[in-house]
């Protein structure tokens, strides 16, 4: 097999590789008259045929949701940008709005010509900052240039991208939230169906596609069907319902390694490759006790799973909600999953946007009982009520709008299963390990 | 006496060719007040609801949804320094380097120094993981940071 060269990753190191004269220097917009003057529907082919997968979390197959849009509607229909990149150890979508604007930007105006939309709202979210500006100025240079605004390259397409910024909400990131924030009310996901490609922004057909799946659509344009498909993971021929995981894929490593990054691999690494090979091993000489595969939401690794791929199947093959974000977080042999466990419930109890009940008072409770444990007073029957709550909130036992519930039990779920016995030694000998910092952010 | 100068309200009113109907201007909006005001109050809520045609309400509900913007009785400071708290950050100290400041100067989670100078967060992951412990001083991140680190980018802000 021919050694794997990045893609989105190609141009990030290379001096003002955010600049428009850059990007058409490597060959940048240089066949955008050309796919403007295809057929949309031919382009959303050539994505569908690519077996793109949604990179945001869920792992949609992207030309396939374009495909759900009413035929023959009058218009406007519009793209949502997912930047409210928030699921804690995620930063990949970051590095592609800071490094490398164009990248995305095509790949924005590829989109828009296959669902015939006019008008994207990219919401960022509002800590990306430095994004926010690079992408503004690239937006500008675009416009200067004639590949933004009116009649694109003479082709007769026109497009605006409008920059929104948001204001610290993880349920930005639920595509249903997002819209409703974009509405300018609170972000409390909507009830589906309608699915956003039916009525979704402004009550408008909407496509809503994350930041790295539109970089991918710029590639696979440029450069192939049978490209993307010779990267990642072919479907498993023993599940005819699996569509494979093509493509390459930004993972990020961070907690407890020696060289935290974010690397672009083909689909399917290992998270023991990541750690070992990517991210300068963990840190300290000591050994990983868990691994969040793919944001916390989707739970843990225990050290015994580190040979699971990480590409769409693998994760749920070991218990794990799926890849999730591929952001890897790793927690060394001296940490207490108590305490990781807390840090994530506290998170989630946090973010939850309060519609539904069971996230509002679970995630509430879960940390409670966590706080209990961990302030010496746990009780041995703490462990079950904790899974009795996790298994009641979510889209899975249907009791949610939306998937932040899943996300917010899963931890729990993984966390107390396979590392029950650590749980119950901390319970048992009534340890307590909350910190003097996390007394004073509790008391303001 | 109204609370949005002139020139606040042509920014916001600059920002309705953007989307097809002036409610999607809320964000939008409490941004540039929250910005220039540091805190958005309530005649300011009242004066961007009849620009954007709401009842006050709806401007309250949300603007408090995202826990973002501070109150009249509790304005920013000058600045905002946010310390993350979430999952890769905790890991390599960053509860500790909020804790540390917030003693240094004598200020709490959510609350501004008596000078007025700065207002001290948490934050939940700010997705800059690969530099935990990472803070976000206004809207820059800034990575890998220590304590003394810290306080030498406050003490020069």
């Amino acid at each position: 097999m021919p050694a794997f060269e990045p893609v989105l990753f190609a141009r990030i190191n290379k001096p003002d590789s955010t600049s428009l004269k850059s990007w058409q220097a490597d060959g940048g917009y240089s066949r955008l008259k050309e796919f403007l003057s295809m057929a949309p529907a031919d382009v959303t082919n050539i994505v569908k045929d690519s077996g793109l997968r949604g990179r945001g979390g869920a792992g949609f197959p992207t030309g396939l949701k374009w495909t759900f849009l009413p035929k023959d509607h009058p218009g406007p229909i519009y793209l949502a940008i997912n930047a409210d990149e928030s699921e804690p150890g995620t930063f990949n979508n970051r590095y592609l709005m800071e490094k490398d604007p164009h990248q995305l930007i095509e790949g924005i105006i590829l989109a828009c010509h296959a669902i015939r939309s006019n008008r994207a709202y990219l919401y960022l979210r509002y800590e990306y900052g430095t994004s926010y500006r690079v992408l503004d100025a690239a937006i500008r240079e675009c416009h200067a240039a004639g590949i933004l605004g009116k009649n694109i390259q003479g082709t007769g397409f026109d497009l605006d991208i409008i920059l929104h910024r948001g204001a610290g909400a993880y349920i930005c990131g639920e595509e249903t939230g997002l819209i409703e924030s974009l509405e300018g009310k609170r972000a409390w996901p909507r009830i589906k169906p309608p699915f956003p490609a039916i009525e979704g922004l402004f009550r408008k057909p909407t496509i809503v596609n994350n930041v790295e799946t539109l970089c991918c659509v710029t590639h696979i344009l440029y450069r192939g069907i049978e490209w993307f498909k010779s990267i990642g993971v072919q479907p498993d021929p023993s599940n005819p319902r699996d569509p494979g995981s093509f493509g390459p894929k930004l993972y990020c490593v961070s907690g407890h390694v020696n060289r935290p990054c974010c690397v672009e691999l083909p689909l399917g690494v290992t998270a023991r490759e990541l750690i070992e090979e990517h991210a300068g091993g963990v840190w300290k000489g000591r050994k990983a006790k868990a691994v969040v595969p793919g944001g916390i939401s989707m739970g843990f690794l225990s050290d015994k799973e580190l040979d699971t791929k990480l590409d769409f199947a693998g994760p749920g093959k070991v218990g794990c909600l799926g890849l999730g974000t591929a952001a890897v977080v790793v927690v060394d042999d001296q940490t207490s999953m108590v305490d990781v466990l807390h840090n994530c419930c506290r998170f989630m109890s946090h973010e939850s946007c309060g519609q539904c009940t069971p996230c509002r008072e679970g995630t509430h409770w879960m940390t409670k009982i966590l706080e209990r444990i961990r302030s010496g007073n746990g009780r041995s029957e703490d462990l079950d009520l904790l899974l009795e709550v996790a298994g009641s909130m979510g889209i899975i036992p249907g009791t949610t709008i939306c998937g932040l519930s899943d996300g917010a039990a899963w931890p729990v779920k993984n966390a107390i299963n396979k590392f029950r016995p650590e749980f119950e030694e901390y319970i048992r000998s009534r340890k307590s390990s909350v910190t003097s910092a996390q007394k004073m952010m509790a008391a303001h | 006496m109204s609370a949005l100068s002139e020139e606040l309200r042509e920014k916001i009113k600059a920002e309705f060719p953007k989307y097809p109907n002036k409610r999607a201007v809320t964000l939008p909006a409490l941004h540039l007040v929250h910005d220039s005001l540091r805190a958005v109050s309530r005649e300011a809520i009242v004066e961007i609801a009849q620009l954007l045609e709401l009842h006050p309400s709806e401007v309250h509900d949300t603007m408090t949804f995202y826990n973002f913007f501070k109150e009249e009785e509790n304005p920013l400071g000058r600045h905002r320094v946010w310390f993350c708290r979430s999952i890769s950050c905790a890991l390599r100290g960053g509860e500790e380097l909020l804790e540390s400041v917030c003693h240094r100067y004598g200020v709490h989670p959510g609350h501004t120094t008596q000078d007025g100078k700065f207002t001290v967060e948490f934050a939940e992951c700010l997705g800059a993981c690969e530099g935990a412990p990472c803070i976000l001083v206004n809207d820059v991140c800034h990575m890998d940071m220590t304590p003394e680190s810290t306080s030498a980018l406050i003490d020069k802000l």
